[in-house]
This record gives C-alpha cells, sequence and structure tokens, in this order.
C-alpha cells in the first residue's frame, strides 16, 4: 500500500502546483480569444501576488488583500488595454513593460517599506487562507481506494484549489454557450465583421481584458496568501508564461488548456519528488538539471503540438476602425 | 479625435527626437513618483545620479562600462526586431556566450594573446547564436512562439550554468560557485592600465576595451541591416511577410538568420565581463543587462545611432543608480529596473500616445499656420 500513498501524494501536489496555472490559463484565454496577446500574465501575477500580501497584512483579511489585488491586475489589464487596443501599441512590447514594470516596483517597494531584501512581512495564520478539510475526511480516511481519493486527494487544500477546478466549466459555458462567449470569440476571429454586426469591438476586447485581470488576480494572491505567507521576489517564477504555453497547447480552449496545465502541474510534482533520489541506471540528477525540466517540457509541447492556424486569426493585431 | 498629420510633412528630428524625448520624460515623471512613494526625494534621486554617472572620472568610467553590455544586449534585441522577432532571450544569450568566451580563452591559452581574444569574441558569438537558435528554428518551423521559447531558454541557461558551475567547471579550490581565474596576460586592458600609460593615475573601474569591441559591433548592425541584402530580406519578412514570399524571400532562412545574429550580439555581453570584468565566469553575471537591451532599443528606434545614446542613458541610470542606492536606504536597484519597464511602456507600447498631437503641433508651426 506504500506506493499508493505515494501516487496519492503526488496527485494532491499536482493539483496544488496546478492552480495557479490554471487561472492565469483562464485569464489569457478570455484576452486572447478577444484578439488580445497577454504575455503580462507573468506581471500580473506578480502583481497580484504582492499587492495581496501587503493588503492582509495591513488589513489582517486576505479577502481584503484578494479584492486589492484584483483591482490591481484589473488595472494592468487596462493599462495594457489603454496602450495596445486604444492607442494600437505592439501588444508583446506592452506585455514585456507590464513584466518588467512588476518585477521591478513589487520588490522596490517591498524593500522600501519593509526593508527586507525584498520580502512582505510573514502573515500570520488569521491573514491567510488556511487549507481545507473537507467533512468526514478524517473519518472515512481508513475506506479503501475511495478514503485515499477524498481524503488525501481531494481533501485539505486551499480555497483556491476547489476555485480554480470549478471555474473552468464555467469559462467553458460562458465562452461556448453564452451570446456574450460568441461576441468574444468573434472578436478575435473578424473584428470588422463583428463591427458590421453592430457590436463595439473596443468595449468587447476591455470587457475581456476585465474579466482577465480578475482571474489572474487569484493566482497571484494564492502564491502570497495561500501557499506562502509573504510576497519574495520574483516569486512568480515564469508560472505566466507556462500557463501561457498551456493555453497555446490546448488550443486556447479551456478543456485542453487545463489539461495542460495539470500536465505541467504533474511535471513539477514529480520534479520536487525527483530531487536528490537515486535512480536505477541514471543514478543521482543533479537538482539544477531536474528543475530545468518544467520549461525543457514546455519548448517541446510548443514545438511537438501546435499547429500554426490555430490561434484567435486577429490576435495581436490592433483593430482600426475605417471611417 | 486628432487629425492625422501628413507624414511627409512632418520634420525627422519632430519624429525622432521630440517624440521620443517627450515619452522618456513621461516615463521619468511616473519614475519619480514612485521613488516618493517609496519614501524619498526624486529631485535629490536625479541630483545622485548625474553626480554618480558624470561627478568624477571613475565613476563615469563606470556608465560607459554599463554603456558596453547595453549597447551589446540592445543591438542584439533590434536586430531581431527588425524581422518582428522578440527575442527576449538576451539573457540566456549572453551567458552561454560568456560559457563560449571562457572555454576558447582556458583551452586555447597557449596561443598568442590577440588571437585568443579574437577566437573568444568568436567563442562568444558562436556560443550566444546557438543558444539563440533552437527557439528560431522552433519559431521557424513549428511556429513556436519565439518569446515562450526564448524566455524559457533563459531558465533553462540559468539552470544550466549552475549546474556547470557547481559541479563540472568550477573553482574547487575555492567555495563560490565559479569556475578558475584566466591566466592574467589574456585579461582585456582596462581603463585605468590605459590612462596609466598616459601617466595618469586613477582607481579601479570595469571599463575596457570592450567599448571598442560595441561601437564596431553597433557599425557591423548598421551595415548588415541597411547595407546588405540579408538585412533588406530580413526587413522585408519583418514588415510584410506575405510580401516577401512573393518577393522570393524565404521568412524561414531570415528568421534563423536574425536570432542568431541576435544570439551571437548578446554573446558578446560575455566577453566584457568575462575577459573585461570578472576573468572567470561567475553564476548570474548577465545581471538583468539582457532585458534592459529590450528598452534601451525600443527607446533608440532599433537604430544603432539610437541605441547609442540610449544605451549611454541607462548606463547613467546604472551608475548613478547605485550611487542613490548607496545614500537612499529605501531605494534598492529593483526600483530602476521599475524605471526600464517604464521607459518600455512609454517609449514602445504607448509611443503614439501623444505623437498626433505632437506631430500637427510641429507641422502646423513650421507652415505658419497655413492650413494643409
Amino acid at each position: 500500500m506504500e506506493y499508493l500513498s505515494d501516487i496519492a501524494s503526488l496527485i494532491n501536489s499536482t493539483l496544488r502546483i496546478s492552480t495557479p496555472l490554471v487561472f492565469a490559463a483562464m485569464a489569457g484565454l478570455f484576452a486572447e480569444r478577444s484578439g488580445v496577446i497577454d504575455f503580462g500574465l507573468e506581471g500580473k501575477m506578480l502583481a497580484a501576488a504582492f499587492v495581496s500580501a501587503v493588503g492582509s497584512y495591513f488589513f489582517g483579511n486576505p479577502w481584503l488583500g484578494l479584492f486589492l489585488a484584483i483591482i490591481a491586475c484589473v488595472g494592468l489589464s487596462m493599462l495594457h488595454g489603454f496602450a495596445s487596443v486604444t492607442h494600437k501599441g505592439d501588444q508583446v512590447v506592452s506585455c514585456v513593460a507590464i513584466n518588467i514594470l512588476m518585477i521591478g516596483l513589487t520588490t522596490a517597494l517591498a524593500a522600501a517599506w519593509f526593508g527586507q531584501a525584498g520580502l512582505t512581512p510573514t502573515l500570520g495564520n488569521d491573514e491567510r487562507f488556511l487549507e481545507i478539510t473537507l467533512p468526514f475526511a478524517n473519518s472515512i480516511r481508513d475506506v479503501p481506494i475511495l478514503g485515499i481519493i477524498y481524503s488525501d486527494i481531494l481533501s485539505g487544500h486551499y480555497i483556491f484549489v476547489y476555485i480554480a477546478y470549478l471555474i473552468v466549466p464555467v469559462v467553458f459555458w460562458i465562452v461556448f454557450k453564452t451570446s456574450f462567449g460568441l461576441r468574444l470569440r468573434a472578436v478575435g476571429e473578424n473584428p470588422s465583421a463583428v463591427d458590421t454586426a453592430g457590436i463595439n469591438v473596443f468595449s468587447m476586447r476591455y470587457k475581456a481584458l476585465a474579466i482577465n485581470g480578475i482571474l489572474i488576480a487569484f493566482a497571484g494572491a494564492y502564491l502570497s496568501t495561500a501557499v506562502n505567507a509573504n510576497f519574495f521576489r520574483e516569486m512568480s517564477a515564469g508560472r505566466g508564461y507556462l500557463a501561457l504555453a498551456a493555453l497555446i497547447f490546448g488550443k486556447w480552449h479551456p478543456k485542453t488548456a487545463l489539461i495542460a496545465c495539470l500536465l505541467f502541474g504533474f511535471t513539477d510534482a514529480l520534479q520536487i519528488r525527483l530531487q536528490g533520489v537515486e535512480l536505477p541506471t541514471i543514478g543521482t540528477i543533479p537538482v539544477q538539471l531536474i528543475q530545468a525540466i518544467p520549461y525543457v517540457l514546455t519548448v517541446i509541447l510548443l514545438a511537438g503540438f501546435v499547429g500554426k492556424a490555430m490561434a484567435p486569426k486577429a490576435i495581436g493585431q490592433p483593430y482600426i476602425k475605417e471611417r | 479625435m486628432t487629425t492625422l498629420v501628413d507624414k511627409s510633412k512632418v520634420p525627422w528630428w519632430v519624429s525622432n527626437l521630440i517624440v521620443p524625448l517627450v515619452n522618456l520624460t513621461l516615463a521619468l515623471i511616473v519614475s519619480g513618483l514612485f521613488i516618493f512613494i517609496a519614501g524619498e526625494n526624486p529631485f535629490e534621486a536625479v541630483r545622485l545620479i548625474i553626480f554618480g554617472s558624470f561627478g568624477y572620472i571613475e565613476g563615469f568610467a563606470y556608465t560607459l562600462y554599463y554603456t558596453t553590455n547595453f549597447i551589446f544586449t540592445g543591438l542584439a534585441f533590434a536586430v531581431a526586431f527588425h524581422c518582428r522577432l522578440f527575442n527576449i532571450g538576451g539573457e540566456g544569450q549572453a551567458y552561454i556566450g560568456g560559457l563560449g568566451v571562457f572555454l576558447v580563452a582556458i583551452n586555447f591559452s597557449f596561443l598568442p594573446v590577440p588571437l585568443v581574444w579574437l577566437l573568444s569574441i568568436f567563442g562568444a558569438v558562436l556560443f550566444g547564436a546557438a543558444w539563440a537558435f533552437v527557439p528560431a528554428y522552433l519559431q521557424a518551423t513549428r511556429g513556436s512562439h519565439v518569446v515562450i521559447t526564448t524566455i524559457m531558454f533563459n531558465f533553462i541557461a540559468s539552470s544550466l550554468m549552475v549546474f556547470l558551475l557547481v559541479d563540472v567547471i568550477r573553482d574547487t579550490a575555492q567555495m563560490g560557485p565559479h569556475t578558475v581565474a584566466l591566466p592574467k596576460e589574456q585579461w582585456f586592458p582596462g581603463f585605468k592600465d590605459l590612462a596609466a600609460t598616459f601617466g595618469i593615475k586613477i582607481r579601479y573601474s570595469p571599463l575596457n576595451i570592450s567599448f571598442l569591441l560595441a561601437i564596431i559591433a553597433s557599425f557591423f548592425v548598421w551595415f548588415l541591416i541597411w547595407k546588405t541584402k540579408w538585412g533588406y530580406e530580413m526587413r522585408a519578412v519583418g514588415h510584410n511577410t506575405q510580401a516577401a514570399i512573393y518577393a522570393g524571400i524565404s521568412p524561414y532562412k531570415n528568421i534563423i538568420i536574425a536570432m542568431c545574429v541576435s544570439g551571437g550580439l548578446a554573446g558578446l555581453l560575455g566577453v566584457n565581463e568575462i575577459l573585461g570584468v570578472h576573468h572567470k565566469i561567475v553564476a548570474g553575471f548577465p545581471a538583468g543587462y539582457g532585458f534592459t537591451g529590450i528598452a534601451v532599443a525600443l527607446m533608440g528606434r532599433n537604430h544603432p545611432v539610437g541605441i547609442f545614446p540610449a544605451a549611454f542613458l541607462f548606463g547613467i541610470l546604472y551608475q548613478g543608480g547605485s550611487e542613490v542606492t548607496f545614500d537612499m536606504p529605501n531605494i534598492t536597484r529593483y526600483m530602476f529596473v521599475a524605471v526600464q519597464g517604464l521607459i518600455i511602456l512609454f517609449s514602445g507600447a504607448l509611443e503614439n500616445l501623444f505623437r498626433p498631437q505632437i506631430e500637427s503641433f510641429f507641422v502646423k508651426k513650421l507652415n505658419h499656420g497655413v492650413k494643409i
């Protein structure tokens, strides 16, 4: 039975690690489906992590921290929209600007306000989110199979984890089953046709970016007020880019993007478990090389499976209304 | 809604000088605001920056040393950008380029020194280009977006180099993750040594003859992009891929050439850092210069003539910035990373914010109110 609990803990950490990726991928889905490239997920995630940690610290309430993070991320999304939708600036440049600005600003302000080399103060238990034990989790642990699935895999996560996996079907429903979703996708594929139909392309893109900001805030808040109890410098560690890769690999579709996120999460969970473990014939793989596995996997996935024509057709192009 | 301006009537100095300066000013004003939020006086910060970068000879030498790095990474980003490729992997390419410099210099130390230098420069270009080649190839053949792959290659380069520095090429006599030092005769002559030959005594600064290499690289990029067939083809692919294909230009080939040239230029940063400054590989020596190159290139409008002053400006910000961090406890070097972000935002993404207004203002002014 030893290997069963090993597998259970691997699945458990896969769910945990994939959570910020899922939020970020869903956030990216809204922006990119509307035709706006979002490489800025990384920077927004950092901003959310910083703002929610600082907010929880000052107000003593993690929900208020999350709320402030949402405001910050929606603000950054609006900035991205202002530059790339209203002023038709280069979308990738705007994203790179947001990312570099946030790497600098979060760390600089953390250092200025708390003087701890880019750290925010450690949050107490009432200032952060805690793991939730589902009802009866302890009492049915001994039931074979079912007990492990319920008590060791499903129970004991932060609230973000549950929200993340519940939000995927919601996103699917919004994007594919509502008229808003239809318009959203149309704006990303053929904005001039949508404009002809009397729908405002700009406001659709701004709405998509607003949803994008709300969702990415959860990813950042999860990092700094749930799995960790503070913000530290560059704590997003490329997750925004991984999520974007998952979105592309998932062909801009919520279900397949979720699977890609879980795949990344699984690789990362495996990577952590492999550190320092002696493998048959190979021996111990150096930690630095193991840590590079998710990044290598990203490159391989992007190279191996993505066709060229899958992206929303109008992605990256500012819409210029004809007069 | 502002009326569109006839572009041919706009003098070159308005669109290439006034507009960038206005954008830069906006970025600096917002930066001042951030410094104020961090609890320091922005005007005092400006005074410290100017003193730190111009106030004394070693400070100015430091400014030019940073300028050297930013010229390399700025040119690297610009070359790829002319082909509409976002090479944000300058950081990793520079790291691997440094590996090339070191491996060549240490293995060919029996050769005469000038030859070793030439070979090391070649090694830097080769290794940097090789690190850019994989993302380029994947972009060209598989359509994998170069932004994601180059970022991933930055992470991979960092892991690989730490692995090499810890387990393979570490100087086992020392504690830190770095290699042995190169033989002293291979070190690039520094500004201090050159001044000493003229009988001027100054203190140490990392400025060295790589600065000349940066100027040569600038001429090379200008020649490549505007005076050769390859440069023309790269720009054609970047401007309009479909039209380029009609003209018989292969986007595949040009994407790979542009990225490899770009990676090679980023690799030259390794020459400055390894032969000129550290004389060994230390962990994390690219220290964000690769990312700063993006801001430098965008500010310099991707032209060597613009990149040089932009790199100099960032040299001032870096050197002056370190003066600020000494004197102002609330400001860390990350504040200047934020400033870079603002400069990219205002001179890249928001470059059209006030352009129409400024251009029409000057066109009207120069035509003495004649309606056009």
